[in-house]
């Protein structure tokens, strides 16, 4: 097959605001290469209204895909239906959102398409031979590899909250009922548990105070409540302390949130390469810890070493006094 | 009693990696290699449900003749059998082709229950093997695996999302990647050790697992790296020192607004 018969960008996720921040880079992609832009909606009873947002935002072709197996997401009948959309239009470009559902997906896509997938990627141009060049993190976080896909179609996943999806406008597209047989998946969720949120968004944050291993309990962490309190901000946590402890519902590294806000204060966080990776695009960095060796403190601009339980509360006290 | 496949990545130490300072590339060569630390977590929990259900445990890798030394370590960890895909025309493998390799050779080791590998790697960030192996071979998956049980034919597993967890049951064989929270893997003692050094590993060469060189290396894959750089950290690094921590908070805390970030 000639690499000629692709044509055209197509972006989904099943989540859908997601959806619609691949649509904002989509469309700049599309019009790069002057060629159309198309999403893909998957589920059951979908409101047409969500189609036509989806032209409002970008698109100018919505594939619609409604049946009672999509009305959740499962890998495979969603790798099943998003690569018979991709066969049958042959998109040169396929953004998926980087989920981890979505991470799930799109190896799966790839592979019935027999092509490449390129994983979280944060960086995404057209280069001068009309190929998709990304950019993503490498070796624990450590390094930034540039890398495109000689075979067609062009598969990413997209890091969320990395682009912004367009203001929506009145524009024309075009609303396409997909029809396909849609095969039972062979695994069955049988419970959902929700995670219990606590903090709000840490992606849009603009001053993150977070916890690690050196703090010893979940109640411990009013220590960093009140600090963050102080600076109108949220706290969050490394890894161990939300995947083993539960004491949150997400932590903040590579393999978790990857945060940017103006102030970083990382309390009792040894700073493996995990967590600083997620943390790099923090404007300021502060660091509390015990250890003089600690890693963290060669990832920040300011440092204290010493007990946190003491420091802590005199970093907010400190804030109250000098903020007025 | 189930037959389970672990496959398994060696991956430099990242923490060994150093900058090249004039290009700013890391170096790689010369680091030692392990195996992947979650890729351990997979091998323990097949050994779990090895040691409650019986059965049997494969480990497979590709890589040079050198990775021999890690499979051998699997051996002493628990593993019944462990075999070696190496080849010249490997190298320069991306997840494409080197899902092809693992699904070649699993086809050719027979039935299986469960393959179990890791959620991904540290070095290549991808996630992508374990959910491409599942599509070359034809079974459901079941990603970030948390905690895991087998009940017959079926396995009901705890699945890790951003804002739930999903309880998903399947019947076998199907796929599995785990998270490093399921488990603390075991470390060999040195009788095991001792014991699995008189084990056999083999080896399958390409000719062996019946692919073809078009199919694999860096000629059957399809991403490729234009080029890898390590992003200058710019940071200032001060140690803040004082009498009292008052002091050092309230010197912290001045350095800070001098930076102007707090400003609305």
């Amino acid at each position: 097959m000639s690499s000629n018969e692709f044509k055209g960008v197509m972006v989904f996720s099943e989540n859908f605001e997601i959806l619609l921040e691949l649509l904002g880079k989509g469309r700049e992609l599309a019009d790069k290469l002057q060629v159309e832009l198309s999403a893909v909606l998957m589920g059951h009873n979908i409101d047409e209204e969500r189609g036509k947002d989806l032209i409002k935002h970008g698109a100018d072709k919505v594939y619609i895909v409604d049946n009672p197996i999509l009305e959740q997401f499962n890998a495979e009948p969603y790798a099943d239906v998003l690569s018979k959309i991709a066969s049958e239009y042959k998109p040169e470009i396929i953004l998926i959102g980087a989920t981890k559902r979505g991470k799930e997906l799109a190896p799966r896509v790839a592979t019935k398409l027999n092509t490449g997938c390129m994983t979280e990627c944060t960086k995404l141009d057209i280069d001068e031979e009309r190929r998709l060049v990304v950019t993503r993190l490498v070796y624990g976080g450590s390094s930034i590899a540039t890398e495109y896909s000689r075979v067609k179609p062009q598969i990413a996943t997209v890091s969320p909250h990395t682009f912004e999806k367009l203001a929506p406008e009145e524009r024309k597209g075009e609303i396409v009922k997909f029809e396909v047989e849609v095969k039972e998946p062979r695994t069955k969720v049988v419970e959902r548990k929700k995670k219990e949120i606590v903090g709000e968004r840490l992606e849009e944050a603009s001053v993150i105070v977070a916890g690690g291993r050196g703090i010893r309990s979940k109640e411990d962490f009013k220590l960093l409540e009140e600090l963050a309190k102080v600076l109108n901000g949220q706290v969050g946590c490394t890894r161990p302390i939300a995947a083993d402890y539960g004491w949150f519902t997400n932590w903040i590294g590579i393999s978790g949130v990857k945060i940017k806000p103006k102030l970083y204060i990382a309390v009792g966080i040894s700073g493996a390469i995990q967590h600083t990776a997620g943390i790099m695009d923090s404007k300021i960095i502060v660091a509390i810890n015990k250890d003089e060796e600690a890693p963290i403190f060669k990832a920040a601009d300011y440092g204290i070493v010493g007990d946190l339980y003491k420091i802590v509360p005199a970093l907010t006290e400190a804030f109250k006094k000098l903020l007025k | 009693m189930p037959t389970i496949i672990v496959p398994f990545k060696q991956i430099v130490d990242i923490k060994e990696i150093k900058v090249d300072p004039s290009t700013q590339t890391p170096i790689t060569v010369g680091i030692p290699r392990k195996i992947s630390d979650v890729d351990k977590n997979a091998l323990e929990e097949a050994i779990k449900i090895k040691e409650k259900h019986g059965g049997k445990i494969i480990a497979i890798t590709v890589g040079p003749p050198e990775a021999k030394t890690a499979l051998r370590e699997t051996l002493a960890m628990g593993v019944d059998e462990a075999y070696l895909l190496s080849d010249p025309i490997f190298e320069g493998s991306d997840t494409l082709a080197t899902a092809r390799i693992l699904a070649k050779t699993i086809e050719k080791l027979g039935e299986f229950d469960l393959i179990i590998c890791g959620e991904m790697s540290l070095d290549g960030l991808a996630a992508q093997v374990g959910p491409r192996l599942a599509e070359l071979l034809d079974v459901p998956q079941i990603t970030y695996v948390r905690k895991v049980t087998v009940e017959g034919d079926k396995v009901i597993a705890e699945k890790d999302l951003e804002e739930e967890y999903e309880i998903v049951e399947a019947k076998m064989p199907v796929l599995l990647t785990v998270t490093r929270e399921i488990n603390e893997p075991r470390i060999p003692s040195l009788r095991d050790i001792m014991k699995a050094s008189r084990k056999e590993i083999k080896t399958w060469t390409a000719n062996d697992i019946g692919i073809s060189k078009e199919d694999v290396g860096s000629e059957g894959s399809a991403v490729q790296i234009l080029k890898v750089t390590v992003p200058k950290v710019e940071r200032k690094g001060i140690l803040v020192e004082a009498e009292t921590v008052e002091e050092a908070a309230e010197e912290v805390v001045k350095m800070i607004l001098k930076e102007g970030v707090l400003r609305r």
